[in-house]
Order: structure tokens, then sequence, then C-alpha cells
């Protein structure tokens, strides 16, 4: 393997700097294994499934697909800054409230998605929020509680309904 | 869909906690939906060292040599391990060991593990696997279930895993309407979005600590204490968070491999297999080849039904014998016939080991027989549903199998439920074209496309059958009124966590429940599959819960001097018939705390004889679609328009977790109707991974809809609920394919549903590209 390189990442607003890492590792495993941040998961290391989708400034992004090293001087933000001291966000209550968690892998990808898609478009129909989870993969629910969770945590936030 | 928006979830309020038909929030959703959850993927140890497993290329070799000294050379490896490391059973399997820790002389699939290594790093591990030298004699593989019966065996048990004769009445009856046909069905994956993960820690004793994702720790404890030669209580496995299982995790994978290399190695070593990794290293739903020949009277009562089930295990036994046993079970479908002869072969071949998947046996069977009863209803010019409901199963009624159908069998209920839902589907061309067949710009002609609906209704057994002893343990303690629960249930997101909270709090009238990690320092609770961990589980803690009441009603009754029975709960209080006791169940106890640890066994069931004969099942349930499809007829695309789900449920127990759980089944049947097939040549995987094995996504999904649920309350079940896993996945798929036959006019008798198979389907001859 080649010389370990080492860097700094800015993650949730804050800098960590990333010493002794090879050169070919991913943002998802940089954050998973070395920065402690286990949130993002590794559902299929392709791209294919969403399970890992962070922000890199501002763009949802699968951190499978990022080299770590090339996110250096990106604001980086992971699933785990959404709570603030402790109170969900309104997509995540909404999410434990509709019942849109089950076994819950792809949870934190999907919760970003929709965390992503809410602020482009704070009244999406149905049909664009299926089209905007749709890189995201779910094996438990058929989607169906997934897609109540974006009503309700529409209808909370703007009091409109999802049509 | 039903807007199924709660007040937030109760817990640190004044409010009451949800009990039994509330819906009770998951006490797990909230570190789930923050990241916080943690999975078998995210576990992490001071000095750990990552595993990485050799997995053999080809489906049938000899191993003619072996050097694992350049994986050893490269620096940062610290093991490499391979079968003569192993202290113990060289072999391991679900219910027979037949399958090779490693492979050391023969290779029977493609994957088929060789050695695994450990290193400082996940690159490095990988690539040190790369670089052992093995030498492969390629065989040609045996591929065909059917060919296996009569070819030379290819592994010492013989190619016959299983072969079960069910011989009911008299199978030579002939009907006066006679329907036949063969029906196939492809290699499903369960693709849980977790892969196989764990990690094991070297005890101070010798022993081994193994933080796993599991469907059951006890079987997997044998196996790895077996293969270890360790007596199994050095072997302690505790439940880390599982990413779904559906089936894919009831078969050992990594645990094996993850112990010996910590014990190897003296230090943690964690292991997860990538995507591809997983196709490999999970065993997957049989492919069947079934041919029935049904017999009816002119006015459509069932007089005879013929099968014969060639279902493909693979190279490995895994379940394969419970599997062809619910397919021969179950084979005629929910519906009574005096006479019948099921054929039942699991074969061995060098296809990728197959066992359980949701709904197993008869998610197969189920997609023949309700081709078979539509073919039946044209025949007869009959309506289909007509058809069904004159044949249909009830309380009382006799299964192929002689079985007495005892408890609740609501058929006709549930096919009139999924019939009696109102039609809301949209015009084809709704002017949206995102809404086609293959989405936006892929269909060939939008005015082309067909509309047809479908239906289909299928069952299966609750828990286990054919005379195993059926068990799960619990213990309930109750201190200072906060009761703490300890099973070791695997929760692998199916709601169990709900549930036992639910029965807890039901029986003890106490809302704080507190789930203790479920390992193997407790008894067993037997695997999370079957459909089995309500009844099984939830009957276990039901009854320590109970326990737990009675101790404490008579530690108060001493109190008050009065006698224990007249005391109850009620409520949150416990209070007496006169009224003179009235108090609180959390204070009523004071400091002491009682504890009660249960065995919860179910009804004993009987082997089947040797016509297939016997009380094999504990209880079934019952499941109806109804399914609507767009085809575009040209490209042989297919949209899922509608479809509804109605079942037998006994009780509804949890309304919001039930719909996620039929929501749910229902996609993975939808999966395997039109898109889900692992793609086999010559043994050999061509699609392990997300991008050529595809899982339905939010675009290719309409509103999964839930028609009425039918409540009978199982009599000898806790609560009267039926386990309600398995029964969405079973008569999804027929529904839709049903409904893809009535667009199209074809016979599809194969599942899933292929584009080539419409799109050339009146093409006289095989096609081939044309030059341009």
């Amino acid at each position: 393997m080649t010389a370990p390189e080492t860097y700094d990442l800015t993650v949730n607003g804050t800098s960590h700097h990333v010493p002794g890492a090879w050169i070919g590792e991913s943002l998802l495993y940089v954050l998973r294994e070395r920065l402690g941040l286990p949130g993002a998961k590794n559902a299929c290391e392709q791209g294919e499934c969403g399970s890992c989708s962070v922000l890199v400034d501002g763009r949802l992004v699968c951190s499978c697909l990022v080299l770590a090293a090339s996110a250096v001087g990106s604001e980086i933000t992971t699933v785990e800054s959404l709570a603030t001291d402790g109170a969900l966000s309104d997509v995540q209550q909404a999410f434990v409230d509709a019942g849109a968690v089950q076994c819950g892998f792809c949870t934190p990808g999907l919760v970003m998605a929709v965390e992503d898609l809410l602020r482009r478009d704070s009244t999406p129909t149905e049909l664009e929020v299926r089209e905007a989870i749709s890189g995201n993969l779910c094996r438990c629910t058929g989607y169906g509680r997934v897609i109540d969770a974006v009503r309700v945590a529409v209808r909370r936030r703007t009091g409109a309904e999802v049509a | 869909m039903t807007d199924t928006t709660l007040t937030p979830p109760a817990i640190g309020t004044t409010t009451r906690a949800p009990r039994i038909g509330e819906s009770a929030p998951r006490p797990d959703g909230i570190p789930k939906v923050q990241g916080r959850f943690a999975y078998s993927s995210d576990l992490w140890a001071e000095g750990m060292l990552w595993g990485h497993t050799l997995r053999a290329p080809h489906a049938a070799a000899r191993i003619t040599s072996l050097d694992i000294g350049p994986a050893l050379r490269i620096p940062g490896v610290q093991a490499v391990l391979t079968a003569d490391d192993v202290p113990g059973r060289r072999t391991y399997g679900l219910e027979i060991h037949d399958q090779p820790v490693f492979a050391s002389d023969v290779i029977r699939y493609q994957g088929e593990p060789v050695a695994c290594v450990a290193a400082d790093h996940p690159e490095t591990a990988r690539r040190a696997a790369e670089a052992i030298v093995v030498a492969y004699e390629p065989l040609t593989p045996l591929t065909d279930a059917e060919a296996a019966i009569e070819a030379p065996a290819i592994h010492p048990d013989g190619n016959v895993v299983r072969h079960l004769v069910i011989r009911h009445g008299d199978p030579t009856v002939t009907g006066d309407v006679v329907v036949e046909g063969t029906y196939e069905v492809g290699m499903q994956d369960q693709a849980p979005l977790g892969t196989e993960a764990g990690m094991a820690v070297p005890t101070e004793d010798g022993g081994v600590e193994l933080y796993i994702a599991t469907q059951w720790l006890h079987v997997d404890q044998a196996q790895v204490a077996a293969s270890l030669d360790l007596p199994p209580d050095k072997v302690r496995l505790q439940l880390a968070g599982v990413g779904g299982a559906f089936g894919a995790r009831e078969d050992v994978s990594l645990q094996i491999h993850l112990a010996l290399l910590a014990l190897h190695t003296g230090r943690p070593v964690k292991m997860v297999y990538d995507r591809a990794e997983s196709f490999f290293g999970h065993v997957h739903r049989h492919p069947a080849t079934m041919w029935y020949r049904h017999h009816a009277t002119a006015d459509g009562t069932l007089v005879n039904v013929e099968a014969r089930l060639v279902f493909d295990g693979g190279a490995y036994a895994s379940s394969s014998p419970a599997v062809i046993g619910n397919a021969a079970c179950f084979a005629v479908g929910p519906y009574f016939t005096p006479n019948a002869l099921i054929d039942g072969w699991a074969m061995r071949t060098n296809n990728p080991p197959c066992g359980a998947m949701r709904g197993f046996g008869a998610v197969q069977t189920c997609f023949a027989h309700e081709a078979q009863m539509d073919k039946l209803a044209a025949a007869l010019g009959m309506d289909p549903v007509e058809l069904r409901l004159r044949n249909a199963l009830k309380t009382g009624d006799t299964l192929p199998t002689g079985q007495v159908i005892t408890g609740t069998a609501p058929v006709a209920e549930v096919i009139q439920a999924v019939v009696d839902v109102p039609d809301a589907v949209s015009p084809v061309l709704e002017g949206k074209p995102m809404a086609l067949p293959g989405g936006a710009g892929r269909t060939a002609d939008p005015e082309a496309v067909r509309r047809g609906s479908g239906f289909a209704v299928g069952f299966k057994n609750i828990a286990f059958s054919e005379g195993f002893d059926d068990f799960s343990t619990a213990r309930v303690r109750l201190d200072r009124g906060v009761a703490t629960v300890t099973t070791a249930c695997a929760e692998v997101g199916q709601g169990f966590v709900t549930i036992a909270q639910q029965f807890t709090r039901e029986v003890l009238g106490v809302d704080e429940v507190v789930l203790a990690p479920a390992d193997t320092t407790i008894g067993s609770a037997g695997s999370t599959s079957a459909s089995r961990q309500t009844w099984m589980s939830g009957g276990a803690v039901k009854a320590a819960a109970e326990a737990v009441r009675e101790r404490m009603l008579a530690l108060v009754a001493a109190d008050h001097g009065v006698d224990p029975g007249v005391l109850r709960v009620e409520g949150d209080r416990i209070v007496s018939a006169d009224g003179t006791v009235d108090l609180p169940v959390t204070t009523a106890l004071g400091d002491r705390v009682v504890e009660e640890t249960v065995e919860y066994h179910h009804a004993p069931t009987y082997p089947l004889d040797e016509h297939g004969q016997g009380d094999a099942h504990l209880s079934f349930a019952f499941v109806a679609h109804r399914a609507v499809v767009d085809v575009d007829p040209e490209l042989g695309l297919c949209r899922l328009v509608d479809l509804v789900t109605s079942q037998d449920v006994g009780k509804v127990l949890n309304p919001l977790q039930l719909l996620g759980q039929l929501e749910g089944g229902a996609a993975q049947g939808v999966g395997l109707a039109l898109m889900e097939e692992i793609l086999v040549t010559d043994g050999t995987v061509r699609n392990a991974s997300f991008t050529d094995y595809l899982i339905p996504t939010a675009l290719d999904l309409p509103d999964l809809r839930v028609g009425e649920l039918v409540e009978q309350p199982e009599p000898d079940a806790p609560f009267g609920a039926k386990g309600v896993g398995e029964p969405p996945t079973i008569s999804s798929t027929p529904a839709v394919v049903a409904a893809v036959r009535a667009a199209t006019g074809l016979d599809l008798p194969r599942t899933p549903v292929r584009p080539s198979d419409i799109a050339l389907a009146n093409r006289s001859a095989p096609s081939s590209p044309e030059a341009p």
C-alpha cells in the first residue's frame, strides 16, 4: 500500500485531523472508522443504495464514492449533525412517528435525502418525493411509511399536504 | 394510504405507554434516525484487526495446492487460516453439518471459503487474501437439479437432501376438468441492507465473545463452539445491531472465521462483507421447477391435485429439508382437496447454496398453485375469485397431510376483504411520464400500454414444525415499577422490541419496560424466522410477566392480609374485588424485587410419516393480494400500479408496525415478480451487486395498500395474534404476475417475468440481435 497520508477534514463544522491514512480510503470509511461517525452506512459501497448519503458543500453525495482526501477543504455534513442538543430534527422525528424505521440501516441515508429534498422544495408532490428517495434502497418498508414520514414532516413544517 | 400521524411518543411524560393493540413507537427508533444505533458493522475496539475471506472462483473444482506464504509475508498481516487451522468440527450447518468451514479438497460452489486473513487494515487484508496462491483443477459443475437426482454424488451425503412424498386419499381420481402446467421460480436474494458483519474478541478464559448480526444466537453458538472445540459457555454471543435479515442470517457466514481469527491472533477482529461478497456469503431463496395437475368437477370443486416439486438447494443442505417440507405441505394452497399426491425433492447441485428466505417453500408453490387456479377458472369458465371461495379451507378441514385445522382459517374472509377494497387506480396515461412502465422516456409507445389485474391467495405455517421442540426463554424482573425484559430474541427490524414492551405493560400494568441486550447468557429464543417470535418469544415474555405478576400479587396480598385470589392488576393499579386494596403497581412492592424466568414451548407437532401424513404444524396464517400492472408489450416493461394486501393476523398488536410488515413483505414479493433474480450460468453468479441485482425502489412501487385485516383470535396464541412477517411475501408475487398475464394474454409460467418473456413472446424463433 502507498505511504500514509495526513490531512484535515471539516465535518459538521469541526476540523478533524486524519493522520496516517491510506490514500485509497473513501470518505465513508474515514468517517466511520477514523472519525467515529458511523451514522453513514455501508450497504453497497458502489453508489447504488444511498445508505452512506452525506452532504459535501451542501450537495447530497454517496460518501462511498468520494475519496476522503478529495474532500479536504469541503464542508461535510453527516446525519450526526441533525439532532441539536438531543432534540431530533423534524424529519428525524417524523420518521420515528410515522413508523418509517424498521431495521433502520437505510434510515440515516433516507433522512439525509429527505432533509436535502425539503431544503430544495418544501412542498414536493408524492412523485417528487419518490424520485428524490429513489436512490435510497430500503428492504424493510416498501417505502410506504417513509413517504408518510415525508408527509408528516411537510405538514408540520409548512402546514401543506403532499399532493 | 392511511395517514398514520401520531402524537409524539409518551416516553418521559405522564401519558400511559402503549399496550396491546396500540401503535407503540420503536424504542430503537430514536437512535436509528440519528445514526447512533450500533450495527454489527459499526463496532470498533482498540487494537482490532480486519478479517477478509478468500473465496473460490469456480463452481466445482479440486484444490491441488494451496500456499499461504505470500500472504503471510505482507506487512500488517497477522494471520492466514485454512481448514488445517480448524481445531474442532470442520463442517457446520443449520440442520445437517455438511458445509466445510474452509474447503480443503473440493470446491462445490462459486464463492466457497478457502482461507481467511486478519490484518491491520481492511485493504491489507483484502490484498493478502488475493496473494494466497491456490491451484484449482476445475470440474464440470452439476447445475441441473432434476439431473442431480440420477447424477453421481457431488458430496458424501449424496445429491438428494430430502425427498418427501405426500399421498392423501386416492390420488388416481380424475376430474371432469383437468389443467396442467409447469412453473418456475428464479433465485431471489434477501438483500438485507446490512451486509454480514461482526466482531470477535478473545477472552481471558481462552474463549471468545462474538458480537454478531444473526437471527438465532444459540444455533450460531453451537456451531461456532463445535468448530472451535470449545465448550459452549466459552463462546458467548451478543446480538449486534442487525440491518435486516429475511432469512439471510439464519445460517452461519463469518461467525466461525471471525472467532478463529480472534483466538489465533489474540486480538479483536472485525469483518464486514462488501455487497458482492454478501451475495456469496449467504444462502438464497431456492429456485424451483414445479409441475402441477389439478382435477375439478364441472362445478369447480377440487377433487385431486398432483404436483412434482424440484427445489435446487445448491451445494449444501442449509434449511432445504424444512423448505421442501413447507413446499410440499402447502403445495395445494389454502384449498380443500380430498385427494393429493405431492412429490417433493430438495436437491444438491453446484449452484449457490439456498436456504431460508421469508415465506420459504410456500412462496414458490404459491406462484404455481395460483397460476393453476387461474388456469382452472378459465377452463371452467368460472370467475377466479368464485373458484377460490368455493374451495377455500376452513376450520375443521383436512389438509393433504391429514392434519385437521383446529385453529382459525379465515380464507374466505381474506379473499372477500381484498376483493372488497375499492379500486383506486388512475387511468393508464395520467400525464405523468414517470408513471409509465420503465419510467420517463422508456416506454416505446404510451398508447400501446396495456393494463391487467390479478389476484392470489396463499398461506403458510407459523413457528417450527414436524416435531421440532420449539421454545423461547424470557426473564422479567420488576424493580420499583420498572420491568426489565431479557430474551435472546434477535431483533432484526421486525419489531419484537415493541411487542416485548407491549406484552409486559399489558400484563404488569407498568409503563416503563427496559429491554436488556440479547445474548447467550439466557436460554435460547429460537430463530427470528417462520413468523414465530411474536408467538414464541412474545409467549415467553407474557408467561414470565404473568409469573412476576402472581408473585407481586401474593406479596401485596400478604401486606394487606387478603387472599391473593381477590387481587388483580387493573390499568396501572393493583386492586381487590371489594375495593379495600387499591395501589399503584409502581410502588406496591417498595424496594422488593421480583424476577421470573420462563421457557415457553408451543404445543407439540409431529413428524410426517412415510406417506407425508401427520400433524406437522402448529398454526397457519392466510393472505390474499390483488394487483394492477401496466405493461409496455413492445419492450416488455411492467409497472405496478396497485397492490392490495389482506391478511389473517389473529389480532392486531401494533397497527403501525403491522402496516410496515405488510407493505415491506408485499414489496419483496413484487421484486420476485418483476425484477429480482440472481442470474447463474454454469454455477457462476453474474450479478452480485446492487447495480445488477435490482430490488424495488420508491419509484418502482405505488402506495401498497392494506385492505381489511381479518382478526379472528387464534385460540392458543398469546393474545390471539398470529405472526405476520411472511404471509405478505407469499401471494404478492403470483398476484402481480397474474396481472401481467391479464395485460398480455401470455402464459408466463416463470417468475420473475423478464422483459424478454413479454417482448419476445410472440416471435417464432429465438431472438438474435439484428444487424443495423
